[in-house]
């Protein structure tokens, strides 16, 4: 089933949690919302899920308004970042609890709940945790026991608030995987919310980046990764070297660099920001401005990070130390020392104009 | 470490820029917060920061006095040589201060005890809200109460044995206690005009018109009240009353109203128990201190007029309701830190030991006036 939001707004006080968002969350597929903390998208599901009220704009499912329907009546599974287990049954009641509450006429027979919960319980590779209570679970089997809980009713559609937020790293690393690989088995339409741009660059089919309650960006893992929309999504997604310059006419001066910025064309001389992704940042040992290897730094700090070795420099143009990633056999070739001057190349770089120019064009 | 240029703000009556320059901290405070109360600086040409030494939080509360925060913050965005954290405390400070100007009323022109006066507006205001809010609470538990749902018999016992047959032994240590206490009380008086065995009539009449079901009543507000809040608050915590409401079921319904039931079936047996314990109070200290003879206690007692007791035991599903409905209420109010729930369940037993007690004298007045 697939899930648009129109115009939808959602205020707490004076605050604005969600402001005008339009989504499309294609069918089948699994969505990440990706956004710093406070920036709407927790509130975002819940109104999917109908566990609050927008104050303005519509939820539909399948085309269909379903904004005013009640949360029951929506047939959607919702995981909790917390697992939010029931603590006082066991982890087959738990996850049988959706079914049993029905009201007798929509309720399966008896013999097909407890095949049914089973069936999950084999999904989630728990079968022998059914008589167990929550508290002998560890983290990351709780939230697999809730994902079946809230797969048991079978819902149309799976909304999952920051799942992995709550367990260690390498338990995020490996649950997550399972979920990519369980979506694939069973091919609901699944949101999920979360503040870790590498869980959902690994997962999503889609990401939508959110920040203040509005959308940044949305597209693909590779679009958004590779062409980020603004300098906030920059930012968010993985590291990023930024150097200050100007813009004059299409033409971005960052110190000895000149880059071509065509999109700032008509700009004739305005403050601005490279950013350059530190595995995109060449490092020569000598300047070659013929090719743009015309930028002067200065070697600070050498660091082995396992298979790449990591260049802290120091250089004018930014006022942050800079980093530059390459391999361990070219760095040998580099024959470089700490305190050298070295010479930077960005292979790709992305210029933006400095935020008050920015807000003085779209004017 | 000082910078050579003294601090200050260079504006050339032709030059087209503001430019302040030299170091501005602490220690130049006086002398910079005199300078720009001296200096009109010209609205309009923009500012250049690009001279400006060292900065400390003082001066750049002092640059946005001088310039204002949005010209400040254009400046900021100006200037590309600026280092980073002078741009972010410039930044962070022209946001703070800008809060503050629109909600702090200027001190120097307030009338004195005009604070007490805007803070007693405030808890009426407050207290006017919150009962309001309670009494449309009450209102959805009723409607709730109504509904089948509502009436499944497991959590029903459940609550039962939790709020009532558990409480049993310290509302009857209570009154118990009590019952002794007016008995002495009363002898203390009365023995002055030989009038002891109207002591009988003194522990009878506070026992069952008032002290049973009041008692009685402030326990459960102690222990069941806060009970409920910690319940409800570290389920709504955990997110379990959201994953209920996913599930298609109604927390109010499935929770809260078989708490309120329980607790309504309850109160009136506590009391009854209570008014027991009580008067057993004042027996035992009638019979072995006063030489009051039991059969002539009960005796006494029996002589009572019944309605009193009535009158007592009708109290006790209105506290009940109230009780429960504050309790459950806090509860669900609470946020999701451990904190919140922690205030929330002091505010629980504080209200409804209040509400229990302001109650009770209301009915006290009203049974007065018509007489029962």
């Amino acid at each position: 089933m697939s899930i648009e939001v129109r115009d939808i707004q959602k205020r707490f006080g004076r605050f604005t949690a969600v402001d005008g968002v339009n989504l499309h969350f294609p069918e089948g597929k699994l969505t990440a919302l990706l956004g710093p903390s406070g920036s709407g998208k927790t509130t975002l599901l819940r109104m999917i899920a109908g566990l609050e009220q927008a104050d303005s704009g519509m939820v539909l499912f399948n085309g269909e308004d379903t904004t005013h329907v009640h949360v029951s009546r929506r047939g959607v599974g919702f995981v909790f970042q917390h697992y939010a287990l029931f603590k006082h049954m066991t982890v087959f009641d738990n996850v049988a609890f959706g079914l049993t509450v029905k009201p007798r006429r929509e309720r399966p027979a008896k013999a097909e709940i407890e095949n049914r919960v089973h069936r999950l319980l084999q999904l989630v590779q728990l079968e022998w945790t059914a008589n167990r209570y929550p508290s002998q679970l560890s983290g990351g089997q709780r939230q697999r026991i809730a994902l079946a809980r809230a797969l048991a009713t079978e819902p149309r559609v799976l909304l999952l608030d920051e799942p992995f937020g709550a367990l260690d790293a390498k338990v995020r690393t490996e649950l997550r995987r399972w979920l990519r690989r369980l979506h694939d088995e069973i091919h609901v339409t699944s949101i999920f919310v979360t503040h870790d741009q590498e869980e959902a660059v690994d997962v999503a089919d889609k990401i939508v980046i959110m920040n203040h309650g509005r959308i940044e960006q949305e597209g693909s893992p590779e679009e958004v990764y590779d062409n980020p929309a603004s300098p906030f999504v920059f930012d968010f997604l993985g590291q990023v070297n930024r150097f200050y310059g100007h813009i004059r006419q299409g033409q971005a001066e960052i110190g000895d660099w000149t880059l071509p910025s065509p999109e700032h064309a008509e700009v004739a001389n305005a403050p601005a920001v490279a950013y350059v992704r530190p595995h995109e940042l060449e490092v020569h040992p000598d300047s070659d401005p013929a090719t743009g290897v015309s930028l002067a730094a200065t070697l600070a700090d050498i660091t082995s990070l396992g298979a790449t070795i990591r260049l802290e420099l120091v250089a004018p143009e930014s006022q942050e130390p800079i980093y530059s990633e390459l391999s361990k056999e070219a760095f040998v070739q580099l024959n470089i020392q700490t305190g050298d001057t070295v010479w930077l190349r960005p292979k790709k770089a992305r210029v933006f104009l400095q935020p008050r120019q920015r807000a003085a064009q779209a004017a | 470490m000082t910078n050579p240029i003294k601090p200050g703000v260079r504006s050339d009556a032709g030059a087209a820029a503001v430019c302040p320059e030299g170091d501005w901290t602490l220690s130049h405070y006086v002398h910079l917060s005199r300078l720009i109360d001296t200096l009109s600086l010209n609205e309009a040409c923009p500012v250049d920061l690009r001279q400006l030494g060292r900065l400390d939080t003082a001066g750049a509360a002092l640059l946005v006095r001088a310039l204002g925060r949005r010209r400040l913050i254009q400046a900021v965005e100006d200037c590309a040589e600026l280092p980073a954290e002078q741009r972010d405390l410039l930044l962070t400070l022209s946001s703070v201060l800008e809060k503050e100007e629109g909600s702090v009323p200027d001190r120097r022109r307030q009338v004195p005890g005009l604070a007490a006066i805007v803070q007693l507006g405030r808890s009426v205001e407050n207290g006017v809200r919150q009962s309001i809010g309670l009494l449309s609470f009450i209102g959805l538990l009723l409607v709730s109460a109504c509904r089948a749902q509502a009436w499944r018999p497991a959590p029903l016992v459940n609550q039962i044995e939790q709020t009532g047959l558990r409480a049993i032994p310290i509302i009857v240590v209570l009154t118990f206690a009590v019952g002794t206490v007016v008995a002495f009380l009363g002898a203390s008086v009365l023995v002055e005009f030989g009038a002891t065995i109207y002591i009988v009539d003194l522990i009878g009449y506070a026992m069952l018109r008032e002290f049973g079901v009041l008692l009685a009543a402030i326990v459960l507000a102690g222990r069941t009240a806060s009970a409920f809040t910690v319940q409800l608050g570290s389920m709504k915590a955990n997110e379990e009353l959201d994953a209920m409401r996913a599930q298609g079921l109604d927390p109010v319904a499935r929770l809260v109203v078989p708490r309120l039931i329980a607790l309504v079936l309850v109160l009136p047996l506590l009391s009854f128990i209570a008014t027991l314990a009580g008067l057993a109070g004042g027996a035992v200290v009638a019979v072995f201190v006063l030489d009051i003879s039991l059969p002539q206690f009960l005796a006494m007692l029996n002589e009572i007029p019944p309605e009193n007791y009535w009158v007592g035991l009708l109290k006790a599903p209105l506290f009940a309701l109230v009780i429960a409905a504050i309790g459950c209420r806090e509860g669900l109010k609470a946020g999701a830190s451990a904190q919140s729930v922690g205030e929330h369940t002091t505010s629980s037993v504080v209200q409804s030991i209040f509400a229990v007690i302001l109650l009770d004298a209301v009915a006290a007045l009203f049974f007065m006036e018509v007489g029962w």
